[in-house]
């Protein structure tokens, strides 16, 4: 019973709850039991999810707008596939523009032995698949930069008093400001102190991650204050009876007690970065998913509601994925029992 | 001058009108090697008097001193035992250990510092338990480990502040057992603070009764000079044991009756105070 018992673990550590009742079925605990319990886990949502498709088919057709009427699913769905075959096109080019220049290379230092050849790069648009990449890269940028500021101030808030007080009444300014209000200020910051010979990372983008950062770091800021600051104090004691000096302090007593809190916190902010970031993208035209849905809305074409509602459905997955995977991550830090694959 | 002097020493809480006295003018001398018991009710301030000889809270008023130096802060010349463990639930038994050994000698070796971590968590028989968290760990082990953390600092005093009283009584019995065989292979000065009489008869050479608070303040001290080893079973029928006993409820019951009636507060449920043993027989 040893391997069930491991894998169910796992299975709850991951979030995939609902295998644990296939697993206990394979295992041949009560049949009955674990019936009712698939139902109830995969059973329902189904359910759900395809009144849901069914309702949405059925009233699609009867909105009219000035660019036809309100795609179904199943032309969203192929809205969705030809965007996969688009991308496969588009590679396929790139892979021919790349074997000819091979070629050409081949041709000219034949016919010019001892000049240098001049490589040239592809420059194809961005597929739909390139767009999510870069939007992926760009709350995760955005989000490591929050992470690295928020971490370190809410430790020193919740450690310090006077700190907390001095900082606090800025969090609460600012943190209910909108991304759209943050954005002119960061691009032309951006723009005025960015300025490389040969950029690494484009203005868009760096634009785009620091609002995903300015929009993204309070939920972490707060939750690491409220760990820190509510250590429990037999175990400060100890620090002090010790004597400890900070730098071990913190790194061995405060911040393993507030780990749970910090990933609760980074868990939100990654939640909000990922709804900030579609609005940045927008505005600051950084080649992601924002500005698809941009795009697509300028364009004005028959196809658009179904390519934007593809770009709507890839948005909400790949944000329950993330918050999956920091849940994942949360379970793994905390040593309350929370996390039993440890 | 003893090794460990407490002079006037007087501790309150809050300020203005709301204000409450918890401890007055306790005055306390242990000697070196000593095992002082300090039996109270709950809620009399046992736990502020542990907080001020370990420095956790300084006193309003008094002098504390050990081995003739005032003592001004926590450190780890008093290693302490605390009622709630104070274990780090992320560190394993071993980790625990490790984190005070290595923090108060890290001019030791590594290989010396890991036979002291050793040889401590063999001392409170938890070697097959080295790697286990403290959530793994029941109750009496989870106090063994913090009684070898304390141990294993190396301490001038080992303060124990109720170590027992959350554990279940058999435990506690065995737990009792080690403790005395602990002291007896290192005969450190030991303050017990406790709530239950026989322990404190059982364990210390000498006990001393702590009056209910508000203002609580020390009895005289009763030499306990019962033969080591004591054997638990055998001590219920000594007369000696017996008339400590009821001199310390004695006591105790006689200045709870007089703060009772001094203060104006209602009646203050407390414990029962028939000892452990005779409630089980």
């Amino acid at each position: 019973m040893k391997f069930p018992a491991r894998l169910i673990s796992v299975c709850e550590t991951v979030g995939l709850t609902w295998f644990v009742p296939l697993i206990r079925l394979v295992a041949g605990e009560e049949p009955r039991a674990q019936f009712v319990a698939l139902g109830r886990m995969v059973g329902l949502p189904l359910l759900g999810f395809a009144l849901f498709l069914a309702l949405w088919a059925l009233l699609a057709g009867s909105v009219k707008t000035s660019i036809g009427s309100v795609p179904g699913p199943t032309q969203v769905w192929r809205q969705a596939v030809g965007l996969v075959h688009e991308h496969r096109a588009e590679r396929e080019r790139e892979r021919d523009f790349y074997a000819k220049q091979a070629e050409q290379k081949v041709r000219y230092e034949k016919a010019f032995p001892g000049k240098a050849w001049q490589e040239r790069k592809y420059s194809g648009a961005p597929t739909y698949l390139d767009q999510i990449l870069t939007s992926l890269e760009t709350v995760f940028a955005g989000f490591v930069i929050a992470s690295l500021i928020a971490v370190p101030i809410g430790i020193l808030c919740g450690l310090s008093k006077g700190f907390y007080n001095a900082v606090n009444p800025f969090v609460q300014i600012f943190r209910p400001v909108s991304p759209l209000a943050w954005l002119p200020i960061v691009m032309i910051l951006v723009s005025a102190l960015y300025a490389p010979k040969d950029p690494l990372f484009p203005k868009s983008f760096i634009s785009s991650a620091i609002t995903v950062a300015l929009c993204s770091l309070w939920p972490t800021l707060i939750n690491t204050a409220i760990g820190v600051g509510s250590i429990d104090n037999d175990h400060l004691n100890v620090a002090r009876v010790l004597r400890l000096p900070l730098g071990t302090r913190i790194r061995k007593i405060v911040l393993p007690s507030a780990l749970p809190y910090i990933f609760t916190g980074l868990r939100l902010s990654l939640g909000v970065g990922w709804m900030v970031l579609i609005a940045a993208e927008m505005l600051a035209q950084n080649p992601g998913l924002g500005k698809f849905v941009w795009d697509m809305f300028q364009n004005g074409s028959s196809q658009t509601l179904a390519l934007i509602m593809v770009a709507v459905f890839t948005i909400g997955v790949i944000g329950f994925a993330l918050d999956r995977l920091m849940l994942m991550a949360q379970q793994l830090v905390s040593y309350d029992g929370a996390g039993a694959a440890r | 001058m003893a090794f460990l002097e407490l002079h006037g020493v007087s501790k309150g809480f809050g300020a203005g009108a709301s204000r409450t006295s918890v401890l007055r003018n306790i005055d306390l001398s242990i000697a070196e090697g000593e095992f002082v018991a300090i039996v109270g009710f709950s809620g009399s301030g046992k736990t502020t008097l542990v907080n001020l000889i370990a420095g956790l809270t300084s006193p309003d008023a008094g002098t504390l001193q050990l081995d003739g130096q005032p003592i001004t802060g926590p450190g780890p010349d008093r290693g302490i035992v605390f009622q709630t463990y104070a274990l780090l639930p992320w560190l394993t038994v071993y980790e625990n250990i490790a984190l005070a050994v290595d923090s108060l000698f890290p001019e030791w070796p590594e290989e010396k510092r890991r036979g002291h971590i050793e040889k401590h968590i063999a001392m409170v028989n938890l070697t097959p338990a080295r790697d286990k968290l403290p959530r793994q760990l029941s109750g009496g082990m989870r106090q063994r480990v913090s009684v070898a953390r304390a141990l294993a600092m190396d301490p001038q005093i080992l303060l124990l502040d109720e170590p027992l009283s959350a554990l279940d009584a058999l435990t506690r019995g065995t737990l009792q057992g080690e403790i005395e065989r602990i002291w007896q292979a290192d005969k450190k000065t030991v303050v017990l603070i406790t709530n239950d009489v026989d322990e404190g008869l059982l364990l210390a050479d000498r006990i001393i009764p702590l009056s209910p608070g508000p203002g609580a303040t020390l009895g005289p001290a009763i030499p306990v000079a019962l033969p080591r080893p004591r054997d638990r079973k055998a001590l219920n029928h000594d007369p000696e044991f017996k008339r400590l006993r009821a001199s310390v409820t004695t006591w105790l019951l006689d200045a709870a009756a007089a703060t009772k009636a001094k203060t104006a507060f209602a009646a203050r449920p407390l414990p029962s105070l028939l000892a452990r043993t005779a409630r089980a027989a």
